[in-house]
């Protein structure tokens, strides 16, 4: 049996509520965008519905501490193909057992969403590090991001509680959405092709006249700050890995 | 003007550098007066140095004049280098504009000391109070106790900063009358006391008054220079153990020494840091520190010093092999966490899903045990039966087989480089 859904949160858990209204058994979850029809198998298209969708995740809260609720949101920012099958597993798991049944780190599916989990708040943790804000000449702060995982929506309050009166632009340009802090509250946005390529270029004429002065002195602090003679290039490596290079102030021009 | 400032950044982040501590956590702060920044809990590391050291905080000295001659300190007073200070005004901007761009979690500052030590003490107030109040910054702030300032002074800077420090520079009092006879751990002991007296005074004032500020939340810390003078690792993790004990410290740091100067009493210029022995130091902290180990069952009479080769809670199981193998499907979570191979996390999933039904070799393996290393001393649902025990020098040379050292590929680097 196939479950076909269209890979929004509300799609998994629709069928969630499918599922144990047929009872079919084993089923296989497949996206509308991959999915080719074959002759043998026994199709059902999930059709979303908001009021199914509630009922499951009410569910899911009466089920699972706060803690657990955020791995499954990160779960599911994850993007990763094989990510709305284990939320789909697991979910159906969870309410086939006991409660607590969560804490079952022998099951592949609970497992899969603790460590997946894992994986989209170290990169939310990295980018709450590595993000390196530019000042335009109008006085706001830029930054340019492309993310492995989907993490504005993880790192969203943390700009906002930190960064409260200076306004911000955090700008995802893998997935072309960004969001912008007024120094009242946080909207998203959408920027051209244009204004994407000038965030994180530091020639145009978004970058205030101070900009190069601090972005100099903090170079030159990250040069002063190391110790030569304990070099250990491994170890640099491994926190911080190349991709993020091109984020980092203080890599440029190495 | 910016190309001064950049000189004296040089300079005074170069001085700063040798004080390893670059903690941004602990901290509660919270943005509620709209002002910007606020603590992150766990703190964060927003870049690292190439000796893969974390950068979290802006980390100068205010100045690296000082009227003290420690010989293992690069700004004491007969060594002939370049001499700066920032004011008090430069600082704050810096700061401030580190953390606008999010470079930084926020600012470590220590001092040589000029004049005298409420002198110091009183500068480098000036720029906590300024960032604090003015400039209505909520990031992290690490000040350096000054030894000798006046209680007055040591209690104001609590108010407003998250974390204070104050070093032991040598493990023992006779090691550091060797290379600073002008210096005594009573007066690190001192400040430390009153702070922590202070510390406990507050949160017990705080059960009763709402409205009690906030002291050093982020508490205390220290650090002690490693390999400069002649102490065995016992000793040291002793003194450390001394300090968690007496005065509730954050954290111990160990500074591998790094050879600066000329002097005959200390390892000569060129010579290796003893980076391998360090981390060795660390992982013994964190044993006794998350691990539930005594340091009396990692260093003793018998074993001074800690083994290079392997780390320390291997050594202790080989040592006592009488405890193994452990169970993991029955031990206690005390036993399960001193088996090596398994660590903190691990050890806590084992207990959680040992409740659902026995544990394999394949589930262990996923929930991220080090099996190659655990496998010599547990127990688990489908552990081959063995006929036969290993001594420990046998299970020693399988680990070290399999294991790839970092520190043998180091070494070779090391040769390679000097």
């Amino acid at each position: 049996m196939i479950y076909i859904i269209d890979g929004s949160l509300e799609s998994v858990l629709c069928a969630v509520f499918e599922w144990f209204e047929r009872k079919p058994g084993k089923v296989l979850l497949k996206m509308k965008q991959h999915f080719e029809p074959d002759a043998f198998e026994e199709v059902f298209s999930v059709n979303n519905d908001p009021v199914k969708a509630d009922r499951v995740w009410e569910g899911l809260q009466r089920t699972l501490d706060a803690s657990w609720i955020r791995k499954y949101y990160c779960t599911f920012l994850s993007e990763k193909p094989d990510a709305l099958v284990s939320l789909f597993e697991f979910t159906c798991y969870l309410f086939l057992n006991k409660s607590g049944a969560e804490q079952n780190y022998g099951n592949e599916y609970v497992l899969a969403i603790a460590q997946t989990a894992r994986k989209v708040e170290r990169e939310k943790h990295r980018m709450e590090a590595f993000i390196r804000f530019k000042q335009g000449a109008d006085g706001m702060f830029y930054c340019g991001i492309d993310p492995d995982f989907n993490v504005i929506p993880l790192i969203m309050k943390h700009f906002k509680d930190r960064y409260a009166d200076q306004k911000w632009v955090i700008y995802d340009l893998k997935r072309h959405y960004g969001i912008f802090y007024d120094l009242e509250k946080i909207e998203e946005i959408y920027l051209s092709k244009e204004d994407q390529r000038k965030l994180n270029d530091p020639q145009t004429d978004l970058v205030s006249e101070k900009e190069g002065m601090y972005s100099d002195l903090w170079i030159n602090y990250f040069k002063s700050t190391n110790i030569v003679a304990r070099k250990n290039r491994k170890l640099h490596m491994q926190h911080v890995p190349k991709r993020y290079w091109k984020y980092l102030t203080e890599k440029q021009g190495i | 003007m910016s190309e001064r400032i950049r000189e004296k950044l040089t300079i005074l982040a170069d001085a700063a550098k040798y004080d390893v501590s670059c903690s941004s956590s602990g901290g509660t702060r919270k943005n509620d007066n709209k002002g910007i920044g606020n603590s992150h809990t766990s703190g964060i590391c927003h870049t690292y140095t190439e000796d893969g050291r974390c950068v979290s905080l802006l980390k100068i000295l205010l100045t690296n004049h000082c009227i003290y001659d420690c010989a293992f300190c690069v700004s004491r007073k007969s060594n002939d280098i370049e001499r700066a200070a920032f004011t008090v005004e430069e600082v704050v901007s810096l700061t401030m504009n580190f953390y606008r761009r999010n470079y930084i979690e926020g600012l470590f500052l220590s001092s040589g000391i000029f004049k005298n030590a409420d002198f110091t003490m009183e500068r480098l107030l000036r720029v906590v109070k300024k960032l604090r109040l003015e400039e209505r910054f909520n990031g992290y702030i690490h000040l350096k106790t000054i030894p000798g300032a006046s209680e007055d002074m040591i209690m104001e800077a609590g108010l407003y900063v998250d974390r204070m420090s104050i070093n032991l520079e040598m493990p023992t009092e006779i090691g550091l009358k060797l290379l600073a006879p002008e210096k005594s751990h009573n007066d690190v002991i001192k400040p430390l006391g009153f702070i922590q007296n202070q510390i406990i005074r507050l949160k017990d004032e705080k059960k009763l008054i709402k409205s009690v500020p906030k002291f050093v939340p982020a508490g205390q810390s220290t650090q002690m220079v490693i390999g400069a003078t002649p102490e065995t690792d016992k000793e040291i993790m002793q003194t450390a153990a001394l300090f968690y004990k007496d005065f509730s410290l954050k954290r111990v740091y160990y500074s591998g020494y790094i050879p600066i100067s000329n002097d005959n009493r200390l390892p000569i210029i060129g010579s290796q840091p003893p980076l391998i022995r360090e981390n060795r130091l660390y992982q013994t902290d964190w044993l006794m520190r998350f691990y539930g180990f005594h340091v009396n069952e990692l260093l003793n009479d018998a074993n001074p010093h800690l083994d290079i080769d392997i780390d320390p809670k291997l050594s202790w199981a080989l040592r006592n092999l009488q405890f193994f193998p452990i169970d993991i499907n029955v031990a206690a979570y005390k036993m399960i966490l001193r088996i090596p191979g398994i660590g903190l996390t691990s050890a806590q999933k084992i207990v959680q899903a040992r409740k659902f039904g026995k544990l394999r070799i394949d589930q262990l393996k996923k929930i991220g045990v080090a099996y190659n290393r655990a496998k010599f001393f547990i127990k688990c649902a489908d552990t081959p039966y063995q006929l036969k025990d290993y001594q420990n020098t046998q299970i020693k040379s399988f680990i070290l087989a399999e294991s790839q050292s970092k520190y043998i590929k180091n070494d070779v680097q090391q040769l390679v480089m000097f």
